[in-house]
């Protein structure tokens, strides 16, 4: 054995080696708490969107006053919001899970027009409406089976999977129709979503109704739970024993069932069914759902903040309406906002360390 | 001996909760194969990547040549002439092979690239690397695994380089692809080149090292030992033993020897696990010891259900277990601390009481509600009986040092109250502080009755912290029987069986 190979002396580490790291740990823990921490509170996670939010509004009664600042104009702008409102908290899950679904705006085209077939308006006059109803769920929800089966048990990327769901369901719905717009007969059903409670119209109950079950069903189900720790760590994940397929594919079902919802909601408001209904919903959706503070990467995001990015969306939309701006101008408009909210978005995340 | 190349001393790379690098000293001379050996998690990638200039040590000295330099960034790296060879190669497979040499550094007049000019240089290093077989016009799609890292080698070579550094260049290579390596390397050498050799296989490091660095836990173990002299035992001592003495907690006196809780039954996987049976009780923690490569892990896994048995079974209290499922495991009441905790155990940007309660979330539900209450009344109890510092189940575990990670990995289980519990490298990225409380902790666990399985590269730990142990080598089981009976050197006999002294 050559000199070189003795044993080196056992290092020994400093006593208090432990004490340090430990120290150090905390002193990085103790860094962001003061401002990083009152940001990843609801209420501050949702301040700059309800800033944004307040801002859009002044500018909406300093350029359209009181044609903006009216209780019928509130009320339009919370119907308008109210479609696109139900398909994105269903898209908020799918995207904190670690998913996407391209499809959404396609679902709710298909779904309008398979409930409002002649044979589906026929089956409802002779019994119930509720049958349109029934039809669009399930329509709605078996696209989002077929969706989840596909990414969860056929381990195809979602992007892909819902991208050939949006060509094929629109492409299905086009069929269906014939291309040609079916206008809603059964009176009972425009009527009943057509109408009012309490002075405010049935359909902005039902965009509130469901963000108020998103919120509930994210934040204090196990459902909620596991929805974050698949998009979070989908193998810590497996490993601690939930069944990372089955949820995916539940995911899946639920953006479906909402789809489902707003097409009930888009027959109802323009009493027809289309294949162009729902056109770009996927982008507005998952617009929405960026600027509310989700993460694309998954693991994290709130229903709060996808209800404030649809709102900000249809409050822009109106008031440039009222101003007589075209549509060009508000596209522009919207791009800006994104841009801004994800740079806002990486600046708190950053801080939040680079893990 | 001739100037020194490069000097590394005293570098110190600190992460978040963990000191990657702890005072390690690396120097390189001049036309030599410097080899770098130790466990995984010991600080080589880490080190290798301070040299490479992606990583900024926080503490030490470089020098370069005579000089001290600071590597700010890979380009100053590059420009001082140290290429580094990443295991996963850092090519762009639609390229071409003369592309991907020229990557970053074109040959180009206004703007457009010298494709003749670049194919004929790109030709000539080839030639150099004793490859002239592979055509610079090829896309490096289509080369094999060595065949790309003949190209990663001809693009360090592309610039003026004096150091290059391979990392584990003989893991994607077979036996035949190994040699002509050896031959490249032989080759760089004779022309003046240094080169910093990776990898866990000592005879590669005899064959072709000049002299070896052993880092264990973010220090250097010894350095500039003859690679060709250093007796093989010596050199995993080194890189296996301990370098500070741990206090293990006492064994308890006496275990059932009936009643197992895992059996475990002619358990094969071909090419990882051949054939392994072994009991695991309640009370007791048993470990499996071997070399990387010896089908440790694997075993850990395929009990769990993360890797499909090709045959035999697994039983928990006497009940078998559908192969392949993790559900199964966990429902069986097995828990899992697996090796890489942040990739496969915690939800880094979650607190410590998601992260605590994700595995029992039906426990703390109430038609799948979550009773946040009593979530939070048992994830403060674990804070407290575990020691979770700071104290504050709120606090995102990311915050966490790695020990106190480790902590909320197996409180995990304790909440959802597991009779078998996997423990793969406990003590992995864990500080060396810490490491007696994770000890103590397994060993009480295990006093309340839970079987604990136990894997670790850490020869000391497993006799230290086991009642029995199983030692493995090439997939096979080739020694079982108490701890007690059996001391370090045996073990590492056993494990390299044949070249026992």
């Amino acid at each position: 054995m050559s000199e070189q190979a003795t044993p080196p002396p056992a290092v020994t580490p400093p006593p208090d080696e432990h004490q340090r790291v430990e120290a150090a740990a905390e002193e990085t823990a103790k860094r962001e708490s003061s401002f990083a921490r009152m940001m990843n509170s609801s209420v501050g996670r949702n301040l700059g969107l309800v800033i944004a939010l307040v801002v859009l509004i002044i500018i909406g009664v300093a350029t359209a006053g009181d044609r903006f600042a009216s209780v019928d104009n509130m009320l339009t702008i919370l119907r308008l919001a109210s479609v696109i409102g139900v398909v994105s908290i269903g898209m908020t899950f799918v995207i904190i899970g670690g998913g996407i679904d391209l499809s959404v705006g396609a679902i709710v085209a298909l779904a309008s027009v398979w409930a409002t077939t002649l044979a589906t308006q026929t089956m409802a006059e002779n019994s119930t409406w509720l049958v349109m109803v029934l039809v669009a769920l399930a329509v709605g929800t078996g696209c989002g089976v077929v969706n989840g089966t596909l990414i969860a048990y056929g381990r195809l990327a979602p992007f892909i999977a819902t991208l050939a769901m949006l060509a094929a369901a629109r492409g299905l719905a086009e069929i269906i129709s014939d291309r040609k717009t079916q206008i809603v007969d059964v009176r009972e059903f425009v009527e009943f979503f057509g109408g009012s409670f309490l002075g405010i119209p049935r359909l902005v109950w039902i965009f509130a109704l469901v963000s108020a079950i998103g919120w509930v069903l994210l934040n204090r189900t196990t459902f909620g739970r596991r929805t974050i720790s698949v998009g979070g760590n989908a193998v810590a994940a497996r490993l601690a024993g939930i069944n990372v397929k089955r949820h995916t594919l539940y995911l899946y079902m639920l953006v479906g069932f909402a789809c489902g919802i707003a097409a009930i909601m888009i027959i109802a408001r323009t009493t027809t069914g289309s294949s162009t209904h729902g056109l770009l919903y996927e982008l507005d959706a998952i617009a929405a759902v960026v600027i509310g503070g989700t993460l694309l990467t998954g693991g994290r995001g709130t229903i709060v903040g996808t209800v404030f990015g649809v709102l900000i969306f249809t409050t822009l939309t109106n008031v440039f309406t009222l101003n007589n701006l075209d549509t060009s101008s508000q596209a522009v408009a919207k791009g800006v906002i994104i841009v801004l909210a994800v740079l806002l978005q990486q600046r708190v995340a950053g801080r939040n360390g680079s893990t | 001996m001739t100037e020194p190349l490069l000097q590394m001393h005293a570098i110190v790379k600190q992460f978040p909760g963990v000191r990657a690098l702890d005072g390690v000293d690396l120097d390189v001379v001049p036309a030599e194969v410097h080899c770098l050996l130790g466990q995984n998690g010991a600080g080589k990638s880490t080190l290798i990547k301070v040299l490479a200039g992606v990583h900024q040590p926080d503490e030490g000295s470089i020098t370069w040549q005579g000089e001290e330099v600071r590597l700010a960034n890979p380009i100053a790296a590059m420009r001082l002439g140290i290429a580094t060879i990443y295991q996963e190669l850092d090519l762009v497979d639609g390229l071409t092979v003369t592309e991907n040499i020229y990557l970053g550094h074109e040959m180009s007049t206004l703007g457009l690239t010298r494709r003749g000019d670049a194919q004929h240089a790109a030709e000539a290093l080839l030639v150099r690397l004793g490859h002239p077989e592979i055509s610079p016009r090829r896309e490096v799609g289509q080369l094999s695994a060595a065949g790309k890292q003949i190209v990663s080698m001809a693009r360090a070579l592309s610039h003026d380089v004096k150091l290059i550094v391979m990392d584990e260049p003989s893991a994607v290579l077979d036996q035949n692809e190994v040699h002509r390596l050896f031959r490249v390397i032989r080759d760089l050498t004779e022309q003046g080149v240094a080169v910093v050799y990776i990898s866990h296989r000592l005879e590669e490091i005899r064959e072709i090292g000049d002299r070896v660095t052993v880092l264990k836990d973010g220090r250097t173990v010894a350095t500039g030992l003859p690679a060709k002299e250093t007796p093989t035992a010596e050199v995993i001592r080194l890189m296996t033993g301990r370098s500070i003495e741990y206090v293990f907690p006492p064994r308890r006196a006496e275990i059932a020897a009936d009643g197992a809780v895992l059996e475990v039954r002619n358990l094969t996987r071909p090419g990882e696990f051949h054939d392994i049976g072994f009991d695991v009780r309640p009370g007791e923690v048993y470990g499996l010891v071997g070399l990387v490569g010896s089908g440790r892990s694997e075993i850990l896994e395929t009990v769990y259900g993360a890797r499909k048995a090709a045959t035999g079974t697994v039983s928990i209290r006497g009940k078998r277990l559908r192969a392949g499922s993790v559900g199964a495991a966990v429902s069986a009441g097995i828990g899992m601390a697996p090796e890489e905790r942040k990739s496969q155990a915690l939800l880094l940007n979650e607190s410590i009481i998601n992260n605590l309660t994700v595995a029992s979330l039906a426990k703390f539900s109430r038609g799948s509600f979550v009773q946040r209450g009593d979530e939070l009344t048992a994830a403060t109890e674990q804070v407290e009986a575990l020691d979770i510092r700071p104290h504050d189940p709120t606090r995102e575990v990311r915050t966490l040092s790695g020990g106190n990670q480790q902590k909320v990995v197996l409180g995990r289980w304790l909440i959802k109250g597991c009779t078998l519990l996997l423990l793969d490298e406990p003590t992995r990225g864990v500080d060396v502080g810490a490491r007696s409380e994770i000890y103590a902790l397994v060993r009480q666990l295990a006093d309340d009755g839970v079987a604990v399985l136990l894997v670790s590269s850490e020869v000391p730990e497993v006799l230290g912290l086991a009642d029995r142990v199983l030692v493995l080598r090439e997939g096979r089981a080739v020694y079982e029987g108490p701890a007690e009976d059996i001391d370090e050197h045996q073990v590492l006999d056993l494990v390299m069986e044949g070249s026992a002294a």
